[in-house]
């Protein structure tokens, strides 16, 4: 039972092609995450499929009835409007009260529901977004590069908080990133774009992929294609367990590493 | 009691309170202020045509303030650079409005009632159409409301939830439409757009919620509308421009109350 396809979608903007020939399928419980570079057609993809967009070419078919979760990038809730965190979480739907603070405990930001929303830091912005997204009781999470403007920790804790919803829920996920990390260890399928599919697959075998390598293999991302050839490299001679514990700087740690130094 | 034109015209007052209060709120919200101007000045259109046409004064409006909102809508909607397009759209039905109206045959049009209102000549029919108008907006709102605060705060999150922004908007639109037949005879097509700003920005500081900010906007909108009358009584001046003093008074004190929300 697909959730949501996407089958030769196209999306231009005027005579600007963003996306083309885009095929997708979504899976129930599945997580999915999209990287590619800045400008790549990702918050495109995630416009097209929630609907906001009209494709170009091609179509979206979303199963009928299908409960979206939506954590977008960043919101722009402005000073015009009083908002609470309670009033935002009870948009469209009302919430009741008792959910709506076990969800803000959930998500890590407790006792929050008489702030302002204009009043939250970043982190714990992105932390309500969240909640609301929960509190519809999504089928489909949908986060679109939704670390942005947390630091390195905020981040990881961010991320564990997903995969132990997805954990709990069976919730599929649809994760637009280009945070290397998250795709190597919370993925089911990685999809690399470029305003098309580059290439596609569990996430090992597209990070081996000469079009990835193209992509994040190059300036700064090349110490972590550095750490992805070891990983893999290791993952093949032995099969070890996955419990990396790589939280250094991966370039610097395979560079010291002594089996490359003796 | 509704023999009194001036229980009648506090009454009228207070219909556009009602109705401008919580539209008056998206316009701040949605920054619509300039498209709530291209919308009443195409009144003075509808004016025209319903003098010509001998139609209903309310139904003329209506029309024109609809086909005015609906093209905005529309060129919105094709992304437009909206400032300058409602610019030339506003001044354009204005003018437009003025010079049918010097067209129309034999008839002295008191052109200033159309401009400023005549909220003490509103007569028994004019003031339940009034109140009908009034209460369809406010139904209108209330039905819509919380998917009219969803799209508002984000029209991907609202489409995310199931939401169609478009309808949403369309709503607004109908609703501004309607609100600026209901005001044109209260406080005329030039300060109808105050009545919906005015008293919504000076509700915002008292405000921790949308629906507060709201209710707000309506009481202040009723005050400015009695405290008006009463000045344009007391001190013999133009009743729809005493209103909008009056609302403009209440929000120059509101900047002095520090923000709660």
């Amino acid at each position: 039972m697909t959730l949501i396809a996407a089958q030769g979608l196209g999306v231009s903007y005027g005579a600007m092609a963003a996306l083309r020939d885009v095929d997708l399928v979504i899976e129930p419980g599945e997580i999915v995450t999209v990287v590619g570079p800045n400008g790549s057609g990702k918050s495109t993809l995630v416009r097209a499929l929630l609907g906001v967009v009209r494709p170009s070419a091609g179509q979206v078919t979303r199963r009928a009835g299908l409960r979206i979760g939506y954590v977008p990038q960043r919101l722009a809730v402005d000073d015009r409007m009083p908002l609470s965190v309670r009033r935002f979480l009870s948009l469209p739907d009302r919430r009741d009260r008792d959910e709506m603070r076990a969800m803000l405990d959930k998500v890590g930001v407790p006792g929050l529901e008489d702030r302002q929303m204009t009043a939250l830091s970043g982190g714990q912005f992105q932390r309500v977004l969240l909640a609301r997204a929960l509190l519809a009781d999504p089928e489909l999470l949908i986060l679109d590069e939704a670390t942005q403007g947390l630091d390195q920790p905020g981040t990881a804790a961010f991320y564990q908080l997903i995969e132990d919803v997805r954990r709990e829920t069976g919730v599929a996920i649809l994760m637009v990133s280009h945070d290397l990390h998250v795709v190597m260890s919370a993925s089911d399928r990685v999809i690399c774009l470029n305003g098309h599919v580059c290439c596609q697959g569990q996430p090992h075998v597209v990070t081996a992929a000469p079009e990835y390598r193209a992509l994040f293999g190059l300036g700064t991302h090349g110490t972590m294609a550095l750490y992805q050839h070891k990983h893999d490299h290791a993952h093949d001679a032995c099969d070890h367990d996955h419990d990396h514990d790589h939280t250094p700087a991966h370039g610097t740690a395979t560079q010291k590493d002594p089996a490359h130094a003796g | 009691m509704l023999d009194d034109f001036l229980v009648r015209a506090a009454l009228a007052g207070l219909a556009v309170a009602v109705a401008a209060g919580p539209l008056g709120a998206f316009v701040v919200w949605r920054r619509m202020a300039y498209f709530g101007e291209a919308t009443a000045h195409a009144a003075i259109l509808g004016v025209a045509l319903a003098l010509g046409f001998q139609i209903s004064l309310f139904g003329g409006t209506l029309a024109a303030a609809l086909a005015m909102a609906l093209t905005v809508t529309t060129l919105t909607g094709r992304g437009l650079a909206m400032d300058t397009a409602l610019g030339v759209l506003a001044h354009g039905a204005l003018a437009f409005g003025l010079v049918a109206v010097s067209f129309l045959p034999a008839v002295r049009v008191d052109l200033s009632a159309y401009l400023f209102g005549d909220i003490l000549a509103v007569g028994r029919g004019e003031l339940a159409v009034i109140w009908a108008g009034a209460l369809a907006v406010l139904g209108l709102l209330l039905w819509r409301w919380s998917a009219l605060l969803t799209v508002t705060v984000s029209e991907d999150l609202a489409k995310a939830s199931g939401l169609e922004p478009g309808r949403e908007r369309l709503a607004l639109t109908v609703a501004l439409a309607l609100v600026v037949a209901v005001a044109l005879q209260v406080v005329g097509a030039l300060l109808i757009v105050a009545m919906l700003i005015i008293p919504a920005a000076a509700a915002r500081p008292l405000a921790r919620s949308p629906e507060a900010m709201a209710l707000g906007a309506t009481a202040i909108g009723a005050l400015a509308a009695l405290g008006g009358l009463w000045g344009s009584l007391v001190f013999d001046t133009p009743a729809g421009p005493s209103i909008v003093v009056a609302a403009t008074v209440v929000f120059a004190a509101s900047l002095l109350v520090p923000r709660r929300g």
